[in-house]
């Protein structure tokens, strides 16, 4: 029986958090630490005239102003973009703009001061001349003939085109079709507001040539890579990059910034400490953006209801520069998963990636799956409507039946297990789903708009394996490593590529580890994000943790349990297959002897003492482990929402939800719920209030905390999560993500929800998100129908 | 986010107060700041001098009028004070519904209206209540209703060395009540719209109605079209009376990144309504 | 021009001259004082990552000037448990899960703090509604409401 594994345990972290002892990058001093502040953008599009700093060079206080060309001429690069889908054309993207600027908000000089207040007054203080160019917006828009070009070199700001699926299937599914349903729909623009806005800490270390940055990364090694490969030049054993404590990310923390570059840059330059923490505001502007996707839909059925076609055309809008992964999002981690929980023989997705003078879009919470899953989910609604069926029934018409695993889908992805039916059995029973909608008849009798939703939704987390992923574009293999490190005391240190920023590593990894080597959980100490103690590592994203960080913890941990096997057998004079780690005693024991065997300390010693070790073997207990997981895994899951609407003013009340996921097995129950809970909150977010607006001019209207609604305690019902397990072959713990799957999930529920109580005035569809104002207007101009 | 530098002095009094203003350049008064130091963290407001007037204790509080005498609401008071007063119940419910716990415990009413802010509450209830605005100057004190203290977006009739001391608003006797009903801009928790009804009930005929609106024109305004189709009739004709507020309200109708014009006209007549009808029951009951 | 502000913070006076009247309370509590606790996540007065008690009252200590908060007591996060031991607000938020990535956890614990006062009884729905002043991205809040009313009941 397992004793860590599959159970829930208080997280290990939270006491530092609680008593407010968390080390994020904000908190951090050096001796003489100087501070930077960025001078940015006001206009989306201008040709840089002429800057004049004298002013703030003469303030009281002020170390230092640089302009872009300062950086450039001391020797920074350019940002680069690591996913390469096929005759990409990648924009120039300096840290801080020489020429023309292209968003709000992109860096235009550089100020260091002794003090963040006199920093920020020196601002004030520099006279940028601008002249101001023709702004580009819209997704699609923005592709259109006369649209004003962002880039030289990208006509039609149109970055890459790609395709994926089979179109003469799909063509003879449309010819063939007994219902067509089509659908034109905005995945709106998003704002992922991580609660602990970005920062950077550099210090130089002149005499040895080192520099060490503390950044707020959700993957460190991938930064010192692209700062040593490409932006800075520091080579790699003489950068050390630590991410400490991270206050969320959501995606947005994965990428390489300007100010990743500009700060230990200026801390080189200055030859002194520096920091740059980045306001609330800052972060509207620069961190990078998600979703804001244009898409056409169309879905072929036969006259039976079963689907046979799906035709998806979408242009993402990818902002003013591809962000670090931007190419990834609406391709390989969207197009993929278009066959949803379906079996679809024709599928052809097409999509363009566009410029607009916009923040750079790029992963944010579900990255394209979310994306994927709402245009899916919606048209699917629709088809159910067109059929007169149950929506539920209509999608269990459809499902890939539970023998049908691994399930080959006509874009790219093998499906690894899944039990689609089970879930939407589970559904209906927490829901009470017959009751409800007998509720929705009396409800609806009485004039109210009352809607019950209901989604299916497919992720693919923990992309892998490398080798598909360098041919899908990706530059870095995806992989992650692994070091289980017994000391002579018997204590463990695990050391981990992935990296926590609320996912609670340092508790499930800690379980894994005590569970492979029978050790107590208080005996495993957990370190991450810090480039100068973990041999290598890709960081998390893609909810891919545990799958595959989690799973080279357990292939080093076999290592060291193994020789641990040899040197307990070695001193005990007996056969390693006698040999084995005893569940009651904790002791490594000879099978059938009376002894107490060794205690994992003593043969931790004796590793280490090496007096006495097996010929062959090497002295200490240190191993390490790179697992490249044969395949994604797959996440599903079924949910359910309520909402009502008040037909006087069109505000929305969510007053039930019902999430059942198969995340595969489970490590740690309580954190795994948490993680739905809160990625369902964002879902729900996404369909009910979140919307980054920019005006036609180019400027975020929705650029403070003040406008843009950020989900709140009073915004929810009590969500109920309920889960089914079907292991994932893909990796020895059988897990499948579990970090973004209530995103995927939530927005689309919430979605069918609203349509379904607005389906009775003859309503099929309204963009997200669903303001007061959209509701009622919607129900204005259909009240008379 | 920091303000730009200001020198910073405390008045002990309001007589300080005043001397300051007068002898200060470019200044203003500061009181819990929670109108005035987010604007000038974003560097919308640099003032030279801060006249911190939040520590002059004869400012702060509520005494309640007994009679017919009036409820006087010192400018300092703040908003959770007023959440959990025995002031008129429009009043109480208006500034239980301020930003959020943290931010009542700040903001003070003086401070609020001083700022004028469209999309606040408080000048909506104080308009229908027909509160009166005390304000000191250089040259003595003065009382402006605050259907008139209110003179256009971010305007009021306070002049800049002029120092709001006292709000009184009238007590509800036995037969009259009065409510406030909003809809919340989900972001600033701000009101998109907001009305304000006050009535006096006689045996279920309304003998009196005082409504007035505010988040959809730049300052609120006292709706008299609303209050004359009550007056005499019952809570029936409060549906009917309630869709007058759309020619009460005027042409200047705000719009913007959250609410159409259209749409806070639309939904005007329903918070109206609701704003009437729970003052009803409240002074029925 | 220097400004001398004394403050009772967590128990123990400050005396402390800052050079300018602009700090904010939430700066002088962190870059003065060193206590790093208290976070900011807004520039709006939004988020209340910075939320501290000031003279007994939660408030948003990036809205508060240190000069405003002159001889004022202050509690902040690091006060909160006794010597290590978690108070029982603290140890609810880690028995029910109540925080992820712990950036809001601070200013969430202290103003849950000042909403249970007096109230063990405290139904979910004032708990949604008293903690409107907090933004969580991580939890959903529904850990936070759990440990929040277990919090009440155990105070």
């Amino acid at each position: 029986m397992p004793r860590f594994v599959g159970k829930s345990f208080k997280r290990v972290e939270d006491p530092r958090f609680l008593q407010g002892k968390g080390s994020y990058v904000s908190n951090l001093q050096r001796p003489g630490m100087a501070y930077v502040a960025i001078l940015r953008s006001p206009h989306a599009h201008a040709k840089i005239v002429s800057i004049d700093a004298s002013a703030a060079e003469a303030l009281d206080g002020v170390v230092a102003v640089f302009k872009g060309q300062d950086l450039i001429d001391g020797g920074v690069g350019q940002l680069p973009c690591g996913w390469v889908v096929p005759e990409l054309k990648l924009p120039e993207r300096w840290p801080v703009i020489p020429d023309v600027v292209k968003h709000v908000g992109d860096a235009v000089a550089v100020v260091v001061a002794d003090s963040p207040y006199i920093a920020e007054d020196a601002l004030d203080l520099i006279e940028v001349d601008y002249e101001p160019l023709p702004v580009s917006l819209g997704a699609r828009a923005t592709t259109e003939y006369r649209a004003p070009q962002l880039h030289e070199g990208i006509p039609n700001n149109t970055a890459y085109t790609w395709a994926l699926g089979d179109e003469p299937a799909m063509r003879k599914a449309f010819a063939e079709a007994g219902h067509v349903v089509t659908l034109d729909l905005v995945n709106q623009r998003l704002i992922p507001n991580a609660m602990e806005p970005r920062a950077c800490m550099a210090e130089w270390h002149s005499t040895m040539e080192e520099m060490t940055v503390w950044t707020t990364s959700q993957n460190p090694h991938p930064i010192r890579l692209l700062l040593s490969a490409y932006t800075l030049g520091i080579p790699e054993n003489k950068l050390r990059v630590i991410s400490p404590d991270v206050g969320g990310g959501f995606g947005s923390k994965i990428f390489h910034y300007p100010e990743e570059v500009i700060v230990p840059w200026v801390a080189r330059a200055i030859n002194r400490p520096a920091k740059w923490v980045s306001t609330r505001s800052e972060a509207f502007m620069t961190d990078s953006q998600g979703r804001d996707h244009v898409t056409n839909v169309k879905m072929a059925m036969q006259k039976d209801g079963v689907i046979t076609g799906l035709h998806v055309q979408t242009w993402a809008d990818q902002g003013a520069y591809l962000s670090t992964f931007a190419p990834l999002i609406p391709t390989a981690l969207s197009i993929t998963l278009f066959s949803g929980l379906y079996k679809i023989p024709g599928i052809w997705g097409e999509m363009k990636g566009t410029l607009t003078n916009t923040v750079p879009v790029d992963a944010y919470r579900g990255a394209g799956r979310p994306e994927a899953s709402y245009l899916l989910e919606r048209v699917v609604e629709l088809g159910a409507k067109k059929m007169g069926m149950d929506p539920i029934a209509f999608r269990r018409l459809n499902l890939i039946p539970a023998e049908d695993f691994p399930y080959q889908t006509p874009v790219a992805f093998q499906y690894d297990s899944g039990n689609y039916q089970g879930l939407f059995d589970k559904l209906e029973e927490l829901s009470d789903y017959n009751q409800l909608r007998e509720e929705q008849k009396a409800k609806r009798a009485k004039g109210k708009l009352w809607g019950v939703g209901v989604a299916g939704c497919i992720e693919a987390s923990g992309p892998a394996p490398s080798a598909l992923a360098g041919s899908l574009g990706s530059a870095v293999g995806l992989w992650e490593s692994g070091t289980v490190r017994v000391h002579p005391t018997g204590k463990v240190t695990a050391l981990t590529g992935s990296h926590s920023h609320g996912q609670g590593h340092e508790t499930t990894f800690a379980q894994i580890v005590a569970e492979e080597l029978n050790i107590d959980l208080e005996d495993v100490e957990v370190v991450h994000g810090d480039t100068g103690r973990i041999p290598f590592g890709m960081g998390t994203y893609g909810s891919r943790s545990a799958a595959v960080g989690g799973s080279a913890l357990v292939r080093s941990a076999e290592r060291v349990r193994e020789k641990m096997i040899k040197i307990a057998a070695h001193q005990m004079e007996s056969r390693p297959e006698d040999v084995y780690f005893d569940d009651e005693t904790r002791n490594i024991k000879v099978r059938g002897a009376t002894d107490e065997g060794m205690a994992f300390g003593e043969v931790a010693l004796a590793a280490y003492t090496a007096h006495d070790l097996p010929p062959d073997l090497e002295p200490g207990l240190d191993e390490t482990a790179f697992f490249d997981p044969s395949n994604f895994t797959f996440p599903n899951s079924a949910h359910l929402a309520v909402v009502s609407i008040d037909r006087e003013t069109g505000e929305i009340t969510l007053e039930k939800y019902v999430g059942v996921d198969d995340v595969g097995k489970v490590i740690n129950p309580l954190i795994v719920d948490g993680q739905l809970v809160g990625g369902v909150a964002q879902g729900v977010g996404q369909a009910l209030w979140e919307h980054g607006i920019y005006g036609e001019d180019g400027q975020l209207l929705t650029g403070s905390m003040m406008d843009y609604a950020m989900p709140r305690a009073d915004h929810f019902p009590h969500i109920k999560t309920g889960r089914i397990e079907t292991p994932s072959p893909t990796n020895p713990l059988g897990v499948k993500g579990a970090g973004e799957m209530g995103t995927i999930a939530g927005t689309v529920t919430i979605a069918n929800a609203v349509m379904d109580a607005l389906a009775p005035l003859g309503v099929d569809h309204v963009e997200m998100p669903f303001t007061a104002e959209k509701i009622w207007q919607t129900i204005q101009s259909h009240s008379d129908s | 986010m920091y303000p730009a530098n200001f020198k910073y002095v405390r008045a002990g009094s309001v007589a300080e107060a005043l001397s300051l203003i007068s002898s200060e350049d470019d200044a203003k008064f500061l009181a819990g700041g929670h109108s005035l130091l987010p604007a000038m963290k974003l560097r919308l407001a640099e003032p030279s001098t801060l006249i911190d007037i939040g520590r002059i204790g004869d400012l702060r509080g509520i005494s309640y009028g007994s009679g017919d005498e009036q409820d006087c609401i010192g400018s300092l008071t703040t908003h959770a004070t007023i959440a959990s007063s025995k002031l008129a119940c429009a009043l109480s419910e208006a500034a239980n519904g301020i930003g959020d716990p943290q931010v009542r415990n700040r903001g003070t009413i003086g401070g609020n209206i001083a700022h004028a802010d469209p999309s606040s509450d408080l000048p909506t209830v104080l308009t229908a209540l027909e509160a009166s605005i005390r304000v000191e100057g250089p040259g003595g004190a003065r009382n402006i209703e605050a259907g008139d203290f209110f003179t256009g977006l971010f305007e009021t009739k306070l002049e800049d060395n002029e120092l709001i001391t006292l709000i009184s608003v009238p007590r509800e006797g036995s037969g009259t009540s009065s409510a406030y009903a909003k809809l919340f801009n989900p972001a600033s928790r701000y009101a998109v719209v907001g009305a304000c009804a006050s009535v006096t009930l006689d045996g279920g005929t309304i003998t009196q109605a005082r409504v007035a609106v505010g988040g959809l024109t730049p300052m609120a305004i006292r709706c008299k079209g609303v209050e004359a189709a009550l007056e005499g009739s019952t809570a029936d004709a409060i549906k009917g009376a309630s869709s007058n507020v759309v020619s009460d309200v005027g042409d200047d109708i705000l719009e913007d990144v959250h609410a159409s014009a259209e749409f806070r006209l639309g939904v005007i007549p329903v918070f109206v309504a609701r704003a009437l009808q729970s003052a009803c029951d409240r002074a029925s009951g | 021009m220097g400004v001398n502000v004394t403050m009772n913070i967590n128990g123990k006076t400050h005396s402390v001259e800052i050079a300018e009247p602009r700090m904010l309370l939430v700066d002088f509590i962190r870059e003065e004082i060193g206590l790093t606790g208290t976070n900011i996540g807004c520039d709006t007065t939004q988020c209340g990552a910075c939320t501290v008690h000031m003279d007994g009252m939660a408030v948003k200590s990036c809205t508060v000037l240190a000069v405003q908060a002159d001889g004022s007591d202050v509690a902040t996060i690091e006060g909160v448990a006794n010597d290590g031991v978690l108070n029982p607000m603290q140890q609810a938020f880690w028995d029910e899960h109540g925080l992820q990535c712990g950036f809001c956890t601070p200013g969430m614990i202290m103003a849950a703090t000042k909403l249970v006062e007096g109230n063990p009884d405290i139904s979910d729905e004032e708990i949604r509604h008293g903690l409107e002043g907090n933004i969580c991205r991580c939890t959903g809040y529904q850990n936070i409401v759990k440990a929040v009313k277990v919090a009440a009941q155990a105070a």
